[in-house]
């Protein structure tokens, strides 16, 4: 049933209240079971050999003295998953990804697995896999993979979106363009112009579960999986696709979620896990290492960025332009695509261009990283921003309030915006006490804009009035920040009925239709609208319960703070029935009422956030410590302001590990240096100060309630607010994330050595 | 595999248990005695979440050879919640939010008991202090120093009016 989804601006009882989550009790007792929590009898321990190369033929797979271990069931390699793809591409690339065929393209790249009855086993079966490569040349930087010379990763590789079609094969998968008007007419107006290159280096989201699955293929060829994941639909359908299953014959259930942000988007070793239980005939539990996590699940894009912007010298930005280029790891991806759309999505311009580049390389294949690819744009375009600012003599929140997208402004991406926050949170950074805020010796502050879009998609959902009158939502979204909670206090909002009364579960995928990943900051959006349209539907049953009851006509029932009324003295006079009373009678009135919906959902609105940042640097050591941060951020509508305050406190404190210290570092040889928690140093609790947040809301006018998304957008602007700020204490533009302590002191040693030539040329 | 016996406190009471020598006490605790309640996070002792107390201090059971815990007391999150109540550790962080994704609560949780058992009267650079070897990649760790603070503050009034 279509329901008008428009914003109507109602008022709330619970929703925007702060209750407990329905797992609370679950997470402080160690009943909440992840992916390696699980258990089934007969399993096996499943493991995975990796190259240890970044790039080699695999001229030889010999697996016969692993076979004949002891305590062995099952080998498999690439010979065991054959091709059913269909000259689908992006299909194809997950199955190479998943097992490596010809080449290994990484290290860390799959190359064979075994189940055994144990991990002893398991490990010792690795050994007694003999894989003969022939070692080839790899490139891991992603501007020596554009170069001419550098060694090409596959040779049917020519790049797209280029006319004429390149002849020869290359590492630039595909080149994307944005913007509007005349950049070079823009240029010419402006009274100054910065123009700057930019690196980041790649980061890994850093969830503390391993990805862990528990697989189960019986002899029919039916399976089940248990699997920590953020879309178990979207993994049950890649799988069953991969090992030539019906959909409907893989059952695959959520486990609760360790973290993911993006990187549990994609599978990585769960059809391994299938394909080695198919083939011994028993359930396999495989649980990645953190090693493996680190060398062969998904982290994000390392980059190089040039960006140009000119203004008038009243302020005014008159062109900006971009170019990108995001390595995705060996496989095409839309990474330099996300980086070219939002970079200057903040901002109104008349004249805009932005460029990406998609190159691959030899590491392991991106994924999804919280606002995938804006991070960095973000980073190189604030930077600019405030030098532009600082050049022509205004105040950096000043100079973007005056370039600042509205309502009605032509989105550097394309769309035209309707109504948006980037105005508002800015004017309350510019009114908030931490921007008057008194600073010290060798501190400094910065500020940042970011944007993220917020997605929508496929969603379905079921809504159970069970015969006690409590309440059971069904969604096929993944909670990955609370969004249990916030279901029930949107179908308790709708019915009328306590909070408390409604329970709402992540249901397996043979329960529900099928569902979009929990990506995009899409689930309170599109889950909580298709629960708000499922309330709606189930009060309609309920209703035309009530008319029976009374025998009335169905129209003349209307619901009201969770009872049945008659609708107005022409309908007759009946003490009201509460949701409870008519559940109670469902036997005798037509059975269980329920209320569901399946829909795209469409309308997102867009997210816009301004960081401010304060941080204080040691000269001596180069060291960085961030001492105070604000979060302000437009939610659109807070359904639980406190998983709300968590998204923007998560994504801020993951962005200051990216600034500051997170980096992958590969050898010579091509092989990642730092797989471990160790030396790739996300902060801990002596690393942060207290985030302070600020929720705006700016209602989106296509969700009931006005809510927008929130989970992505706040790790966009830190890398370029830090950035800021460090620069703003150092006296010198820094162009390199992370701003680990070796750069900061060469930045500062580069600036005492210009000062010194300048001096001496004096 | 050559098995050992170990017999050891856990949770309070005596457990005898065969286990492979050389394997961990987390494996123990997770493969053996079924307790998923201690998380495996990297295997490496460098993310905390497999972090329970061993005779009174916090210790990895990622790094703790099951064999050496003959004759200690050993105390898992399961420990907590014995007589079903939640301990006032597991009702802050509840009511506090201080567990997002939950997988870095159990190790957490004990690292602020251990601290709370030798410091009932933590300042918050202590807790910092004591919750610095635990990795929690959601919250941002403010939730979480308020929520051990505020159980301190419980445990103090529980003791003084006891």
């Amino acid at each position: 049933m279509a329901y008008d989804t428009n914003y109507t601006g109602q008022k709330f009882k619970v929703v925007g209240t702060r209750p407990l989550r329905p797992d609370g009790v679950d997470k402080v007792t160690g009943r909440a079971r992840y992916g390696a929590d699980a258990f089934a009898p007969g399993q096996l321990v499943g493991r995975v050999l990796r190259s240890p190369h970044a790039h080699a033929k695999i001229v030889k797979i010999d697996t016969s003295k692993a076979e004949r271990l002891a305590g062995v069931k099952a080998v498999i390699t690439s010979a065991d998953l054959p091709d059913l793809t269909n000259g689908d591409q992006a299909m194809y690339d997950m199955l190479v990804n998943c097992m490596a065929r010809e080449k290994a393209l990484y290290d860390g790249h799959a190359v064979a697995a075994v189940a055994a009855i144990d991990a002893a086993t398991a490990k010792k079966a690795l050994k007694l896999i003999n894989v003969e490569y022939k070692v080839l040349p790899h490139v891991t930087d992603v501007d020596e993979a554009m170069k001419p010379s550098a060694p090409v990763l596959h040779a049917n590789m020519f790049t797209e979106g280029v006319e004429p079609k390149p002849a020869k094969a290359s590492n630039i998968a595909k080149r994307t363009e944005f913007g509007h008007g005349d950049v070079e007419a823009g240029f010419k107006e402006a009274d100054v112009i910065v123009e700057r290159s930019f690196r980041t280096e790649q980061t890994h989201q850093g969830y503390i579960e391993p990805h862990a699955c528990l697989a189960n293929v019986g002899p029919d060829g039916q399976g089940e999986m248990w699997v920590c994941t953020q879309g178990h639909f979207v993994y049950r359908n890649h799988c069953a696709q991969l090992l030539g299953m019906d959909a409907a014959k893989l059952r695959v259930t959520a486990s609760e979620i360790g973290g993911g942000f993006g990187g549990k988007t994609h599978i990585w070793a769960e059809p391994l896990a299938l394909a080695l239980s198919r083939k011994a005939n028993r359930p396999v539990k495989l649980v990645m290492t953190r090693d493996e996590v680190f060398k062969a699940s998904g982290p994000t894009s390392s980059t190089s960025i040039d960006v140009k912007i000119g203004a008038t010298k009243d302020g005014r930005i008159t062109a900006a332009t971009a170019t990108l280029r995001y390595q995705g790891g060996p496989f095409l991806g839309i990474w330099a695509e996300l980086g070219a759309m939002t970079s200057y999505a903040c901002y109104d311009l008349k004249n805009v261009k932005t460029v990406g580049y998609e190159v691959v390389v030899n590491r392991p294949k991106v994924a999804a990283y919280r606002a995938p690819s804006a991070p960095m744009a973000a980073f190189a375009v604030e930077s600019v921003v405030d030098e532009v600012a600082a050049k022509i003599g205004m105040d950096a929140v000043e100079f973007r309030i005056k370039n600042a997208a509205k309502e009605g402004t032509k989105s550097s991406y394309g769309p035209t915006y309707g109504p948006i926050g980037i105005g508002p949170t800015l004017e309350a950074a510019q009114n908030h006490p931490h921007m008057r805020a008194p600073l010290g010796k060798n501190q400094g502050r910065g500020m940042a804009c970011g944007f993220w879009f917020n997605f929508g998609g496929q969603t379905c959902t079921s809504l159970n009035v069970n015969p006690d009158g409590s309440v059971t939502v069904a969604v096929g979204t993944i909670d990955v920040g609370g969004s249990r909670a916030s279901m029930a206090l949107i179908a308790a909002e709708e019915l009328g009925v306590a909070y408390e009364n409604v329970r709402c579960v992540v249901a397996d995928t043979s329960s529900l239709g099928h569902n979009d990943m929990s990506d995009g900051s899409r689930v309170t959006f599109s889950s909580g609208m298709n629960t708000v349209i499922a309330a709606r539907n189930a009060k309609k049953v309920l209703c035309q319960r009530a008319a029976k009851m009374w025998k009335i006509p169905e129209d003349a029932v209307t619901w009201e703070d969770g009872h049945a009324k008659p609708a107005g003295a022409n309908a007759g006079d009946f003490p009201p029935l509460s949701l409870k009373e008519i559940a109670a009678a469902a036997a005798n009135t037509g059975g269980p009422i329920a209320g569901h919906n399946e829909f795209v959902a469409d309308g997102a609105g867009v997210s816009f956030a301004t960081h401010i940042c304060d941080v204080e640097l040691d000269p001596e050591t180069g060291a960085t410590r961030v001492i105070r941060y604000t979060v302000i951020q437009d939610a659109g509508k807070a359904i639980h302001p406190s998983y709300v305050e968590g998204q923007y406190q998560g994504g801020a404190a993951q962005g200051i590990g990216w600034a500051l210290n997170e980096e992958y570092v590969y050898g010579k040889d091509g092989r990642l240096q730092n797989a471990g928690f160790l030396d790739y140093r996300i902060p801990v609790c002596s690393d942060l100060p207290m985030i302070d947040t600020v929720i705006l809301e700016i209602p989106n006018p296509n969700h009931p309630y006005g809510v927008r998304g929130v989970g992505e957008t706040s790790i966009v602007p830190p890398l370029a607010a830090i950035a800021n700020a460090v620069s703003n204490a150092a006296g010198v533009r820094m162009t390199h994330i992370p701003m680990s302590p070796p750069r900061i002191l060469k930045a500062l040693d580069d600036k005492k050595a210009r000062k010194a030539a300048k001096a001496k040329a004096a | 595999m050559t098995k050992v016996p170990v017999q050891f406190t856990l949770n309070g009471r005596e457990q005898n248990e065969f286990v492979d020598s050389g394997s961990t006490l987390l494996a123990a605790l997770r493969d053996k005695l079924g307790l998923y309640g201690t998380k495996a996070g990297c295997h490496q002792g460098t993310c905390g979440a497999c972090t329970v107390i061993i005779d009174g201090s916090p210790q990895l059971s990622c790094l703790t050879l099951a064999e050496r815990c003959a004759g200690k007391s050993v105390t898992t999150l399961e420990g907590l919640t014995g007589n079903g109540a939640l301990h006032p550790l597991q009702q802050a962080f509840m009511e506090g939010f201080a567990a997002q994704c939950g997988f870095c609560t159990p190790g957490m949780i004990l690292a602020a008991k251990s601290l709370l058992d030798r410091n009932p009267s933590p300042s918050r650079d202590d807790v910092i202090d004591a919750i610095s070897g635990n990795i929690c990649r959601c919250t941002g760790y403010d939730p979480i120093i308020n929520a051990i603070l505020t159980a301190a503050e419980q445990l103090r009034g529980a003791r003084k009016s006891a």
